[in-house]
């Protein structure tokens, strides 16, 4: 087989530059807004402007990439640029902001070219094909980034080098480029545990001696804290303003629309706890969506506290596994670990948004093509994933596209795991069943609700449907996927041995060509 | 793999939905728009006049403003597609007041009637000759058709983005085509009818239909078998035309009327820019100016017959399943290069049985697609199509490749390099075509450079057709 990755870099392009005209969200115009406020306005007001309620609310990093971008943008339509021209959309601010998209896509098509060849797989094989087909054509970016509109691909290109650069053992660069990373996008402190864990096991720990371990932690932290001195140096008088901005608790428990996690559950337990003992509330509930706190009737209310205690208490058995894992299996545990506090903080995190849920998916690309057993949970998860994202394409326009798009996807995904394993069985009888009521939701959506009447009557019930679905297909893989990658399932041990070993003897065979 | 033919069926779905979503024909462009009103008027005249007036001038049906001007079967459809638009919004159809109706609500109906029509009828009729090939010919080759097929650009920016339903009859005629190769003559003569009946330009897929039907007739063992064959195909044929054709079979005036309609002498030649040879012709020596419209009529027949003519008697004699492809594949370019009032669409004619040929030439089917795809552009162009129409090809050229590997051998050494010039020269007019203006004195200079180099490209292809028609050895396999 020949190597196609660049092959399926075009094709992925000629996709995306298809999707320019689609509807796109109101992070379009945050970022055109940002945009407009970091070349218009002088440093210190980029975090204080509050003309439109669209503030920046991502670390400087960020802000200075959209201030390189407003230089480009200038030449396009520099009416984009204006701080008071709030909701542009001409035609050239659309197609500069979405071009942007794909062009800095490119950093994205780096990191998976990076990654891949840094877990070992060869450029002419199935599984190489394979992953880079389920990581360039990923349908959660399409939907996210090239319909909804942000920049996750660039993010994650990032994120992606990062990695490669650990299970290249080139620790300094991996602690380097993770830290540029937060200060792009400061959600991927989600995933800081299991970097830090990682760095400090079989960085700093495997130094021999109590002064040179000393010395590598010291090295670590330099060179992770310079990007936050680069980053927020600039705004160094502004610093608690800077941060409310980027950590703004006032926002409630759950987004306007619920992204399927635990919390999902829990609101609708209260829901129907409260109905069933007629509890009455007092003002809006919380699927009107238009409040954002969330008043709980029956079950206790959540503070932030909590949701982070649990968070970081579901987190811990991982990070001890990954603490403890021998150092050929460490690159694989890490995967594992890297996923799972994605999940954790996806799963029990404060106000979360359904597009984090990418944060778990993209990164168990990685685990899919290299482990059957893995393969077989990521298949769960990016069915029941990739579906919880369907709410943010709601306009009528995009209803063929939305199911087209995924169901193409997902039965790529099997067929390209059919090709790197044998053989490969999906799923178990009760697993087939919740994967197929997946179906139940877009006909009651389209079809029944119209023909109930319920649309009008009900209007968020298919929102409802489709988190409190999905959440249990999350929690599910969340739980079973824990279980299995901390050695407990049945025949996970085997698996997990065998394929870290012939990551790592891949890998090594690599060197030696070299 | 089931799975991955799911997965090509819905790239195909998507990509078709999400063509949907860009701008087509005639948008912002009164008092005529184009082709998405010329679909829309049919509804409004359909739903709101009896059978009879469809076809013929009057004060409710004002034959210059998009009078229906295809056979029985689109009046038909736009009658059933006007209904269900009515009663979404009467205001959609409403008699002369919806004239030029742009709301996005009409739109995403509009749209929807296609990709409605590429989910019932294109895309499983596109899977079944996939199938039909696999299983005659013992290949494994309908991941690789289907995908390929489900890219094609030219189709979808066509029916999806320009606005047009060909998905409907080259759908029919794929279907039939998938009779054809499966032994099936009776179905495949009734659903070729109603392919022909829906488009009058079905008519280019129709001699080789005729060729090989004729040919299995005569081939029977005793005269008995043969009457009865024959008159049971005509009796389909005939039927089917009788039944669709009803309406206006009262009196001969009114059938004569509806037949003026479909076959426009007095259109002219050509309209816009056309890859055939006229056109071609036309850039030295002014057809319109020494020929009566008449008798380039005739000469168009006659020069279209002769071209047909020998891929057909090779399939009258030797009826292979891939003599057959490749005779619609020949037949259709005679047509599209010879014959009267072509439109630069109609190449979709020749890209259907290409597509099929993909089994066999895949580097040279490539090609051609590739420039038919080239050969719309101008048309593409028109309708604020360029950037998806020339996405959509450079991303269908890289899903070949990656198939490739499964399909080519060594004996492609001197095609590739053909191919590789050709798609330079194709890059380097579409580059200069966008940065250099053309002189005031031709403001049609692109457009014409771009039809004239097809045209070069069709006539090559034409004649490599037919020379593999009557030589290839493959021919005489898989009777």
């Amino acid at each position: 087989m020949k190597d196609l990755f660049w092959h399926l870099v075009g094709i992925s392009i000629g996709l995306k530059i298809l999707l320019i005209p689609a509807y796109h969200s109101t992070d379009f115009e945050v970022h055109r807004n940002w945009l407009a406020i970091t070349h218009s306005l002088p440093l210190n007001q980029w975090y204080v402007d509050a003309t439109s309620e669209w503030t920046l609310d991502y670390p400087p990093f960020f802000a200075y990439f959209e201030w390189l971008l407003s230089h480009v943008a200038k030449y396009v339509d520099p009416r984009m640029l204006e701080v008071s021209n709030l909701n542009y959309d001409s035609k050239g601010t659309v197609y500069f902001q979405r071009l942007s998209v794909i062009a800095t896509d490119l950093v994205y098509v780096v990191g998976v070219r990076s990654c891949l060849g840094s877990l070992g797989l060869a450029r002419d094989t199935q599984q190489h094909f394979a992953a880079s087909m389920i990581l360039l054509l990923n349908v959660g970016l399409l939907f996210v980034d090239h319909i909804h509109f942000q920049y996750n691909g660039f993010l994650f290109g990032i994120l992606l080098l990062s990695i490669s650069f650990l299970v290249r053992r080139r620790f300094l660069w991996c602690a380097f480029i993770f830290a540029v990373l937060l200060n792009f996008k400061h959600i991927f402190l989600y995933l800081a545990p299991a970097f830090g864990v990682y760095l400090l096991r079989f960085y700093c720990l495997e130094q021999v001696g109590i002064k040179s371990q000393i010395e590598a932690f010291l090295k670590l932290l330099t060179v992770g804290l310079s990007p936050f001195a680069a980053s927020f140096g600039p705004f160094f008088e502004q610093i608690p303003q800077v941060l409310s901005r980027l950590f703004p608790f006032k926002r409630g428990l759950t987004h306007a629309y619920w992204a399927p996690n635990f919390w999902a559950l829990y609101n609708s337990a209260d829901k129907v706890l409260a109905s069933a003992l007629r509890v009455k509330a007092d003002g809006a509930g919380a699927t009107s969506g238009l409040v954002q706190e969330v008043k709980h009737l029956v079950l206790p209310s959540i503070s932030p506290p909590v949701t982070f205690a649990l968070t970081v208490l579901f987190m811990l058995p991982i990070l001890v596994k990954l603490f403890r894992s021998s150092k050929s299996q460490s690159p694989l545990v890490f995967l594992r670990a890297v996923v799972l506090c994605g999940c954790s903080s996806f799963v029990f995190g404060w106000h979360v948004h359904e597009k984090a849920i990418l944060m778990v998916l993209l990164p168990l690309c990685l685990l899919t093509v290299v482990n059957r057993e893995d393969a077989r949970y990521a298949y769960i998860l990016a069915i029941a994933g990739y579906f919880s994202l369907f709410p943010l394409l709601f306009d009528p326009d995009l209803f063929i596209p939305r199911y087209s798009l995924y169901m193409s996807y997902v039965a790529m995904l099997y067929g390209q795991l059919y090709r790197v394993f044998p053989g490969f069985r999906g799923f178990h009888v009760l697993e087939w069943l919740y994967v197929l009521g997946f179906l139940a939701i877009p006909l009651y959506e389209h079809l029944l609700a119209h023909l109930l009447g319920w649309h009008r009557r009900l209007p968020f019930l298919p929102l409802l449907l489709t988190s409190v679905y999905s959440a249990i297909g999350v929690i599910y893989f969340f739980g079973g996927y824990y279980l299995y990658a901390l050695g407990i399932g049945s025949h996970a041990k085997w698996h997990s041995s065998s394929s870290a070993e012939t990551v790592e003897k891949t890998r090594k065979k690599k060197r030696k060509t070299k | 793999m089931k799975s991955e033919i799911l997965a090509a069926a819905f790239l195909g779905l998507a990509v078709r939905s999400i063509i949907s979503l860009h701008s087509y024909s005639g948008h912002n462009s009164p008092p005529m728009y184009g082709d998405y009103e010329a679909q829309r008027h049919w509804q409004e005249v359909t739903i709101n006049l009896d059978v009879g007036e469809w076809y013929t001038n009057s004060s409710n049906n004002d034959l210059m403003y998009w009078g229906l001007d295809y056979p029985p079967l689109t009046a038909f459809h736009s009658y059933l597609v006007g209904q269900v638009g009515k009663a979404i919004d009467p205001e959609f159809v409403a008699l002369h007041k919806s004239r030029g109706i742009q709301s996005a609500e009409h739109k995403r109906f509009m749209r929807s009637t296609v990709v409605f029509a590429d989910v019932l009828i294109y895309l499983p009729a596109i899977l079944f000759v996939c199938l039909s090939l696999d299983k005659i010919l013992q290949g494994q080759d309908t991941l690789f058709l289907l995908t390929l097929a489900m890219t094609y650009p030219g189709q979808f920016l066509i029916d999806n983005g320009h606005f047009q339903y060909n998905n409907i009859s080259l759908g029919l005629a794929a279907v039939a085509v998938g009779g054809i190769l499966r032994g099936k003559y009776y179905t495949a003569s009734f659903l070729f009818t109603l392919a022909l009946n829906y488009k009058q330009m079905e008519l280019y897929h129709s001699l080789p239909f005729f060729a090989f039907l004729l040919g299995e007739c005569i081939a029977q063992k005793n005269i008995g078998a043969f009457a009865s064959k024959l008159s049971r195909i005509a009796t389909i044929v005939l039927t089917t035309f009788a039944v669709l054709w009803s309406p206006w079979l009262g009196s001969s005036k009114a059938a004569l009327g509806v037949l003026q309609r479909l076959f426009p002498v007095a259109r002219g030649v050509f309209e816009d820019k056309v890859a055939n040879v006229w056109c071609a012709i036309n850039v030295v020596w002014k057809l319109r100016k020494h020929l009566m419209n008449e008798q380039m009529a005739l000469i168009c027949i006659g020069c279209t017959l002769i071209a047909a003519l020998p891929t057909n008697i090779a399939v009258f004699r030797n009826r292979s399943k891939l003599g057959f492809l490749l005779a619609l594949f020949n037949t259709s370019l005679a047509f599209f290069l010879f014959s009267f009032q072509v439109h630069e669409k109609t190449i979709l004619l020749a890209a259907l049985p290409a597509l099929f040929l993909l089994k066999w030439w895949p580097n040279e089917m490539l090609l051609f697609l590739e420039v038919s795809v080239f050969s719309m552009l101008p048309l593409l162009t028109k309708d604020n199509l360029l950037l998806p129409a020339l996405a959509s090809t450079v991303a269908f050229h890289l899903v070949f490749k990656c198939f490739t590997p499964q399909t080519t051998s060594d004996q492609y050494g001197i095609l590739k390099n053909i191919a590789k010039i050709s798609n330079l020269v194709m890059v380097l007019i579409v580059g200069a075509s966008l940065t250099i203006y053309p002189p005031p004195r031709f403001p049609d200079l692109w457009p014409l450079i771009i039809s004239v180099t097809s045209c070069a490209h069709f006539v090559l292809f034409f004649l490599w057709g037919n020379y593999q028609q009557l030589t290839c050895k493959k021919m005489l396999q898989n009777k």
